[in-house]
């Protein structure tokens, strides 16, 4: 494809099946933009790109201020949380899924200007552009994205984590799912031939703070994308357009937003979000790092934190359970403050790491009660309590309540209390 | 609810649905070399991109500076986020002090106190500090400012030349604080014992 012909032509040509949806996210190119006059009737046809019923009203929220006011690039909040208590089915909607970028903004990429760079440890060092991309082949996946900071004592969920006024949205909400589509980043490395010392990559976005991660070679060939596709369209800028790394499974700072390099390396290289502001602390001082992987967890999102039951009588219990570690095997809930557990029903597809949803049909007699839900993956690993958590840590689930300590990866059994008027509470407590 | 008959019908649905996914999910043939899709980078190309520098510090580029001209440079463009005794603020984190409290209840996690590597610093202030002017300092004044945080934390003396060569020679205090320690081992996530997404 001749890199210089016009973008407006390049886009009706390869975007065909795309026309429509991507009409939002084109940007305009110089000469060859559509008239203002047109610009502008696009914008304003809500028929062009939908909207949802203004009735319907869930939003992502921030966690504390960083910046505020924020100078431009930056944002004030920490981090979006997902409205997960309002989700149905499996699937977060582009503009709900969650966000953390550090701090940053997303940068503006112009996908006709972006470039993905593979070189260190290969045979021939490569440049993509977005449309050598597309000439490959891809595949389209429904992967959950978490942030290894989710639920957390400390970090940006501490401060509802046992608050019982917290929503889902408040305890869980940097966790949602999407329909990736992209390239297997299998096919990218195979192609710039990885030399036989080559242990790790390194990729790096394109973001203000230029964010870099390390992952294992092991990882990167079997199952990562560099994915340009989210539920049907182009990434949403804060999900990393043009592209991103999707690293399914993983703590949500491996998945590089903004892609624009991926360096062949024999060991990891240390960046400083890896190395010093990803490890939790144990108690004796000594830090677990590189941990990867989030573990087998659920939660349910109806009846949850800050919703209320209008009275005794039938409620189908729902919610949503995801492991790192592959497929959801088992959902099993109890509706009696843990004495017994009943299998649940699964209620969407089941895709390995990816959310799935799980339903429980319950008669609610008017007392007071607490609902909890737990999974079993694929290998057999069992959603921990907050005491068989502490036990693994080899640590009192005291220590959840002290700050300075982050423990990350924080996938305990999440209790929802029932009182005896309908109101629903956070009831963890360490 | 009659677990009985609703438990074979989702049996039966969850079979069928891992059937289908996997079915969709298969990679096209490996053999393809993917003819003319994508092009060799030019050497400039990615010189101007090679930002990251590994523990062994190969990739740093040339230039020295110390912590006498780093605290000058401190005090004109990093003072005002990071603070007079680089004791950190609302806005950014500590670069100096928590010696010793790494046990401690409140544990204060510094550049110093805490970061595994003097690479990392070289690192992170040349691509992402200062926060509005991010990659604006040259090789030297990215050497000078690394070395006052050095020499801030007791790691070096105040006139000790930071380079290419002495950077990635320096052993920072909590070098050996992370598990595994050896950098060959963290790869292996069953190995090292991890479990339920939690590594020991």
């Amino acid at each position: 494809m001749n890199p210089k012909e016009p973008a407006r032509r390049r886009f009706l040509k390869n975007g065909a099946a795309l026309a429509g949806l991507a009409v939002g996210a084109m940007r305009p190119a110089g000469a060859q933009t559509s008239s203002p006059e047109s610009a502008a009737k696009i914008s304003t046809d809500v028929r062009s790109y939908g909207e949802r019923s203004h009735f319907e009203t869930a939003i992502r929220l921030g966690a504390a201020g960083l910046y505020d006011p924020a100078p431009a690039g930056y944002h004030r909040d920490f981090g979006l949380r997902t409205p997960i208590q309002d989700s149905v089915g499996i699937i977060t909607p582009a503009s709900l899924h969650f966000y953390i970028g550090h701090g940053y903004e997303p940068p503006d990429i112009d996908p006709a200007e972006h470039k993905l760079l593979i070189h260190g440890m290969v045979d021939n060092p490569l440049i993509f552009t977005m449309n050598d991309l597309k000439r490959l082949p891809s595949v389209t996946r429904a992967h959950f994205l978490e942030c290894n900071a989710n639920s957390t004592p400390g970090g940006p969920t501490g401060k509802f984590r046992d608050d019982p006024n917290a929503t889902a949205q408040d305890t869980h909400g940097y966790t949602s799912c999407s329909l990736w589509t992209g390239v297997p980043l299998s096919i990218i490395l195979k192609k710039a031939g990885v030399q036989a010392d080559a242990k790790w990559i390194i990729g790096e976005g394109s973001e203000k703070g230029k964010h870099t991660k390390s992952i294992p070679i092991e990882k990167a060939m079997d199952d990562v994308l560099v994915a340009y596709g989210q539920n049907g369209e182009a990434l949403r800028p804060h999900q990393g357009y043009p592209i991103r790394l999707l690293v399914p499974g993983w703590e949500g700072i491996n998945n590089v937003k903004w892609l624009r390099r991926i360096k062949l390396v024999n060991e990891p290289y240390m960046g400083m979000w890896e190395s010093t502001k990803y490890p939790s602390l144990r108690p004796d001082g000594l830090s677990r790092w590189f941990q990867f992987e989030m573990g087998p967890r659920s939660v349910i999102t109806r009846p949850s934190g800050g919703q209320r039951l209008p009275g005794p009588g039938f409620y189908e219990i729902s919610g949503l359970a995801w492991s790192g570690g592959g497929a959801v095997r088992r959902i099993e809930v109890s509706t009696d403050n843990g004495k017994s557990w009943k299998e649940a029903e699964v209620q969407s597809a089941v895709s390995p790491k990816a959310h799935v949803r799980f339903g429980f049909g319950w008669e609610w007699n008017g007392e007071e009660t607490i609902l909890q839900s737990r999974c079993v993956d694929e290998r057999g690993e069992q959603q921990p309590s907050v005491v068989e958590l502490a036990k693994f840590w080899k640590v009192e689930p005291e220590l959840f309540k002290t700050t300075g300590t982050i423990p990350g990866h924080f996938n305990a059994i999440q209790p929802w209390k029932i009182n005896g008027d309908g109101s629903v509470q956070n009831a963890i407590s360490f | 609810m009659a677990m009985g008959a609703s438990k074979m019908r989702f049996r039966f649905k969850f079979f069928a649905s891992v059937v289908a996914l996997a079915a969709c999910a298969a990679l096209p043939a490996q053999s393809q070399n993917y003819k003319n899709v994508g092009r060799t980078p030019t050497p400039e190309e990615i010189q101007g991109m090679d930002i990251a520098i590994g523990t062994d510090g190969k990739e740093l580029p040339p230039g020295s500076g110390n912590a006498k001209i780093g605290a000058r440079l401190f005090a004109e463009k990093c003072v005002a986020c990071h603070g007079e005794k680089l004791e950190g603020s609302a806005q950014a984190p500590a670069l100096a002090g928590g010696k010793g409290t790494l046990t401690s209840l409140h544990p204060k996690l510094t550049t110093g106190s805490y970061w595994p590597f003097a690479t990392t610093i070289f690192d992170y202030v040349r691509r992402a500090m200062p926060r509005y002017q991010e990659g604006s300092l040259k090789p030297d004044e990215v050497y000078s400012l690394t070395a006052f945080i050095l020499y801030s934390n007791d790691i070096i003396k105040e006139d000790y030349v930071i380079d290419a060569a002495t950077l990635p020679k320096i052993v920072m205090p909590n070098r050996n604080g992370f598990i595994p320690q050896n950098l060959d081992e963290i790869h292996d996530a069953k190995k090292r014992g991890c479990r339920l997404g939690h590594c020991p």
